[in-house]
C-alpha cells in the first residue's frame, strides 16, 4: 500500500538514521511511503494555551498538503503524529476556529486527513503476522525494553491507538522480529522530552529511571518509536555514571534500525554513528 | 395463593439474599405473611458473608450473620431459592406474576447430606467468586511455585453457608470440560450428584416486591494505572476480606498471594474509580474509608511489626463512632494516613511499588509494599438494569435503583408495590443496609395489611 | 504574615488570565494530588504541580511566577491523563509561563547556547524548547 509520508524536521537532520531505517524498513513489508511534496516543521508542540490560531497554522499547512496528496498520512516522528494528530481534531471539532484557521492560513481544510503514527499503520495496515514472515535474521536472544515516551500515548482519548498504561504495539512488534522484549513498568514514563534543553540534570535523573527499571527486568537494550525519546535516553547516559555509580550503559535503538536488520536488509545508512552508546558490541554479540 | 376477598396476594417477592433482604425476608416472615426470596449465589447472606470483621465494633462478620442466615433458611414462611434468577415479570401491585429460574447445581439438593466428600475429593483448584478469585502461591510436589484458586470445581461457599449445599463449576469440572473424572459421584455417599440436572423454573404470585440487589466492586482490569489487576500481590478490598477472616482461605493468617509471605508493608489506596467522573464514576463510595482502616487495624493486630499505609483524599469517617474508630487506627494501631491519591502502582522486584504524593509536607513519596489492597468504586450489582427493564423501574446514569423520591419516599420506587433496600440503591455500610431491610419491610407490611391480616400459611 | 483572603483577592486579574488561557475549570480541582503522585519530574520541583493549582485557586498566583515548577513541566500529559476531574495541568502551567515571559521576557537566551548544542539537540528539542522558554 502507499501512503503519505511526513519526515519532519529531526528525521531529516539528527534523526536521517532512523528516517532511512523506516523508509528501507516500511518498504520491505509492502509499506511505500510517499515524501509529501512540500512540508515544514509542525512547530514540535502542540499549542497549549485557547489562543492557539498562530501555533496551528504551522501544523495545519502540513495537513493541506497531506490532504492534497491523499487520504491518509504517516510519520515517524512521535512528536510531529502527536502535534498532526491533535491539531487535526482541533480543527474538525471546532468550526469557528477552523473557519479562522482557514482564512489566516488561506486554504479550506476541514480535517479530511487522516493522521497515523507509522507503528500504529504497521501493526493495523500491514500486520505483525506479515512483517514476521519477511524476517530474515529473527532478533534471537535479544532481550529488549520497549519505550513508547508520552507522544504516541497521551492525551489518550486525542492519540492513543494503544493501552496508554501497558502499550504493547512495540513490544508486539520486536516479538515479530524474533526479539524478547522484557516487562518493565517506566515504558510511558517521560524521559523529560525538551527538558534536555533547559535542564539536562533533571532530564538524567527521568532517563535513570526508566533505564533503571529497563535494567532490573533484563534487557539488554532499550528500542523506541521517538526520536527525542532515543536523543536523551542515549546521550543522557554518557554523564550517568558519574551520578549513579555502578551503571551499566545500555545502547537504544529506534525500532526501524532494529527492524531493517532483522528484515536483513542494508543497514550501513541507519545513523549508527551518532549513537552516543555504541550499539556495534550488542549487536556483534548476536551476530547482528 | 390468591386472597379470596379481593385477589391481592400477600406473598412478597424479595431479590437478593444479603444483609438487606434477608432483614426483609425476616421482618416480614415473622408478622406472618409468605416470603419469596431468590438469590443468584448458591448461598444467603451476600457480601457481609465475605467479611472479616465490622466496623467500628470489630464484631465476627460471620459471627453476627449466622444467626440470621440459619433463621432464614429454617423459617417456615420464607421459600429461598439460591442459585437463581428473576427471569420474568409481569403484572402491578398485588398481582405480579414471576418466573424464577434455578440455575443447575449438578447436585440434588434434596438428597445431599452436605457431608463434603465432593469437594473433598475434586481434584480441580479452580479460583472462586466468593474468595474474589485469589490465587494463592501453593508449593507443588515437584517443587515449584504455582498459584492456584481457593476453591474446588465443586464447592460450598463456606462451613457456615446457608443452604450448605455444593454447586459444580462446569467452566472448570474435568468431566464437563474432558468428559472424564466423575470422582465426587464416586465418593458421593448418597447419589447426589447429577450431571445431566437440568435449569428448573418455578412461576411465583406476588403482592408486593423488595429490590434488595446490592453492589459489586469495580473491576481491576479497568484500573490501568494500578497494574490492571495483573499483579497477584495488588488486591482488591474484599479480596482482602477473605484473607483476613478466619474462615478464609489463609485461615485468617496474613500472607500474601505471590508467595505466601507475611506482608511487612501494606499500602491501602482509596478512591479507586469512585469520586473519578473522568474515567470511573463522580460519586463517594462512602465506606471505604472505614473498612481500610478496619482492615489497617486487623493487618495490625495480626503483624504487629508491619506498617500500614492509607492513601486517602478526604477521610469520610459520619457514622456514629466512626470518627473515634479513624482516631483509633491512627493512634492505637499507627497506621499512617497519608493525604494524596496514587498516580501509579507497578511491579519492581518481589516489591509493588506505589508511587504516591503526601500533599501535605509537599512531597512526592513512593512505598516499596509486600501487598496493596485498592478500594474500588461500589457499582450497582449485575443484572440490576435487566431487572430495571423487567419491572419498568428506574435505575439512574450508573445503574443504581432510583427512588421515587430520595428525601420522602427513599424506599419506594414509582411503581406501586416495588420497594427498595440496601445498596442497590447506592454505596452504604451494613448498619444503614439492614435498617433499611426493616424500612422497606414496614413499607410491605403496611400495604399487606390493608388488604387484610395474615392468612395461615398452613391453610395456603 | 497571615494571607489574608477575600472575594476580591482570590478572583483577581492574574486569575482570570490563567482561566482565560488555559481554558481550564480551576475550581474542578479537589485537590486530590494525583497529578503531583504521577509527575515524573515532581521530585525536581519547587512546589507540587497540585500546589500550582492550589495558588491559583487561592488567587495567589503571583507566588507561582517565580517557581521552577512551571519550567519543569515536560507537558508530558500524564497528570491529565490520570487527573480524576479531566484537568489538563500542562495548560495551566503554560498560562503560567505566558503570563511570566510576558512580564519579564523570555525564560532562555537563545542566543547563549553554543552551536554544538544545536547540532547535537534533535530539531525537535530545539524548536520545542524555543516554544516553551522564549518570545
Amino acid at each position: 500500500m502507499k501512503v503519505s509520508y511526513f519526515p519532519g524536521c529531526t528525521l531529516n537532520t539528527t534523526g536521517k538514521g532512523f528516517d532511512n531505517a523506516v523508509r528501507a524498513a516500511t518498504a520491505a513489508v509492502g509499506l511505500e511511503l510517499i515524501e509529501l511534496a512540500e512540508w515544514n516543521c509542525c512547530g514540535a508542540t502542540y499549542p497549549l494555551i485557547v489562543d492557539n490560531m498562530l501555533e496551528l497554522a504551522a501544523p495545519a499547512h502540513v495537513l493541506v498538503a497531506a490532504r492534497n496528496q491523499g487520504s491518509t498520512v504517516t510519520t515517524a516522528c512521535t512528536t510531529c503524529y502527536n502535534v498532526l494528530k491533535r491539531t487535526n481534531k482541533f480543527i474538525r471539532e471546532h468550526p469557528d476556529e477552523r473557519e479562522r484557521l482557514n482564512a489566516f492560513i488561506e486554504a479550506e481544510y476541514q480535517g479530511e486527513v487522516e493522521v497515523k503514527d507509522i507503528l500504529h499503520l504497521l501493526r493495523d495496515e500491514v500486520g505483525f503476522a506479515a512483517v514476521q514472515e519477511k524476517v530474515q535474521r529473527p532478533l534471537k536472544d535479544l532481550k529488549v525494553a520497549c519505550y513508547y515516551g508520552c507522544m504516541v500515548l497521551r492525551p489518550p482519548a486525542e492519540v492513543a491507538y494503544d493501552d496508554p498504561d501497558h502499550p504493547r504495539s512495540l513490544d508486539d512488534l520486536m516479538t515479530a522480529l524474533g526479539a524478547m522484549p522484557v516487562d518493565y513498568p517506566h515504558k510511558n514514563e517521560c524521559c523529560g522530552a525538551y527538558l534536555t534543553v533547559s535542564a539536562p540534570e533533571v532530564t538524567r535523573e527521568m532517563v535513570y529511571t526508566i533505564l533503571k527499571s529497563a535494567q532490573l527486568a533484563g534487557a539488554q537494550a532499550v528500542v523506541t518509536n521517538c526520536p527525542l525519546c532515543q536523543f536523551n535516553l542515549d546521550k543522557r547516559q554518557a554523564e550517568m555514571a558519574q551520578f549513579h555509580a555502578g551503571f551499566q550503559s545500555l545502547p537504544v535503538f529506534y525500532f526501524s534500525q532494529l527492524m531493517g536488520l532483522a528484515l536483513g536488509l542494508d543497514a550501513s545508512e541507519y545513523g549508527w554513528e551518532r549513537h552516543y552508546i555504541d550499539v556495534r558490541p550488542l549487536l556483534n554479540s548476536l551476530g547482528l | 395463593m390468591a386472597d379470596a376477598e379481593n385477589g391481592y396476594s400477600k406473598q412478597v417477592l424479595i431479590v437478593g439474599a444479603g444483609i438487606a433482604g434477608m432483614q426483609a425476608a425476616l421482618d416480614i416472615a415473622n408478622s406472618g405473611y409468605q416470603v419469596v426470596l431468590v438469590e443468584q449465589w448458591p448461598s444467603i447472606g451476600g457480601h457481609m458473608h465475605q467479611l472479616s470483621e465490622t466496623f467500628p465494633t470489630l464484631d465476627c462478620a460471620q459471627c453476627i450473620l449466622t444467626p440470621r442466615t440459619v433463621d432464614v433458611g429454617r423459617h417456615e414462611r420464607i421459600a429461598l431459592y439460591t442459585y437463581s434468577e428473576i427471569e420474568e415479570i409481569s403484572g402491578t401491585v398485588g398481582d405480579f406474576r414471576v418466573r424464577i429460574r434455578r440455575k443447575p447445581a449438578y447436585v440434588n439438593w434434596d438428597l445431599c447430606t452436605a457431608c463434603g466428600a465432593c469437594t473433598e475429593a475434586c481434584p480441580q483448584a479452580i479460583p472462586v467468586a466468593f474468595d474474589r478469585e485469589l490465587e494463592l502461591a501453593k508449593v507443588m510436589a515437584s517443587g515449584k511455585v504455582r498459584l492456584v484458586g481457593t476453591g474446588k470445581a465443586i464447592y460450598t461457599l463456606s462451613p457456615q453457608a446457608v443452604p450448605k449445599k455444593p454447586v459444580i463449576d462446569v467452566r472448570y469440572c474435568t468431566y464437563f470440560q474432558k468428559g472424564k473424572c466423575r470422582l465426587c459421584e464416586k465418593v458421593c455417599p448418597v447419589g447426589a450428584i447429577d450431571y445431566e440436572q437440568q435449569p428448573k423454573w418455578i412461576e411465583e404470585r406476588v403482592g408486593a416486591i423488595i429490590l434488595a440487589t446490592g453492589y459489586e466492586l469495580y473491576p481491576l482490569e479497568k484500573l490501568g494505572e494500578y497494574g490492571a489487576g495483573q499483579i497477584p500481590d495488588v488486591i482488591d478490598a474484599l479480596a482482602m476480606e477473605r484473607l483476613l477472616s478466619a474462615s478464609g482461605p489463609t485461615a485468617g493468617v496474613m500472607r500474601r498471594p505471590s508467595d505466601g509471605k507475611e506482608p511487612k508493608e501494606v499500602v491501602w489506596i482509596q478512591c479507586a474509580g469512585s469520586r473519578d467522573p473522568e474515567q470511573g464514576m463522580p460519586y463517594c463510595s462512602k465506606i471505604c474509608c472505614m473498612y481500610s482502616a478496619k482492615q489497617a487495624m486487623l493487618y495490625k493486630h495480626k503483624v504487629h511489626d508491619g506498617q500500614a499505609y492509607i492513601f486517602y483524599i478526604d477521610i469520610r469517617s459520619a457514622g456514629k463512632r466512626y470518627e473515634e474508630f479513624i482516631q483509633r487506627a491512627m493512634e492505637e494501631d499507627r497506621v499512617l494516613f497519608v493525604r494524596g491519591k496514587v498516580s501509579k502502582v507497578f511491579r519492581e522486584g518481589d516489591k509493588v511499588m506505589v508511587w504516591g504524593v503526601d500533599t501535605l509536607t509537599g512531597l512526592p513519596v513512593e512505598v516499596a509494599a509486600d501487598l496493596v489492597v485498592i478500594s474500588p468504586a461500589m457499582i450497582p450489582s449485575e443484572g440490576t438494569r435487566k431487572l430495571a427493564t423487567m419491572l419498568g423501574v428506574e435505575v439512574d446514569e450508573f445503574g443504581w435503583w432510583t427512588e421515587r423520591d430520595g428525601n420522602l419516599a427513599p424506599l419506594e420506587t414509582k411503581q406501586p408495590g416495588v420497594f427498595l433496600a440496601g445498596a442497590g440503591i447506592g454505596p452504604k455500610d451494613i448498619p444503614e443496609a439492614v435498617s433499611q431491610g426493616s424500612g422497606a419491610a414496614g413499607k410491605v407490611l403496611s400495604l399487606l395489611s390493608r388488604w387484610g391480616g395474615p392468612s395461615d400459611p398452613a391453610s395456603e | 504574615m497571615r494571607v489574608r483572603l477575600s472575594g476580591q483577592s482570590v478572583h483577581n486579574e492574574l486569575v482570570r488570565r490563567v482561566e482565560e488561557y488555559s481554558g481550564q475549570d480551576l475550581m474542578a480541582c479537589y485537590q486530590c494530588g494525583k497529578c503531583a503522585a504521577g509527575c515524573p519530574v515532581a521530585f525536581a520541583m519547587d512546589m507540587l504541580p497540585s500546589q500550582v493549582i492550589r495558588f491559583v485557586q487561592l488567587g495567589l498566583v503571583d507566588r507561582l511566577l517565580d517557581s521552577k515548577t512551571i519550567w519543569l513541566c515536560a507537558a508530558c500529559q500524564t497528570c491529565y491523563t490520570r487527573c480524576p476531574k479531566g484537568v489538563d495541568l500542562s495548560r495551566i502551567m503554560e498560562a503560567l509561563r505566558e503570563i511570566v515571559m510576558f512580564e519579564k521576557g523570555s525564560y532562555i537566551n537563545y542566543d547563549a547556547i553554543s552551536p554544538r548544542d544545536v547540532m547535537e539537540w534533535p530539531q525537535q528539542a530545539f524548536i520545542g524548547g524555543f516554544r516553551k522558554y522564549a518570545v
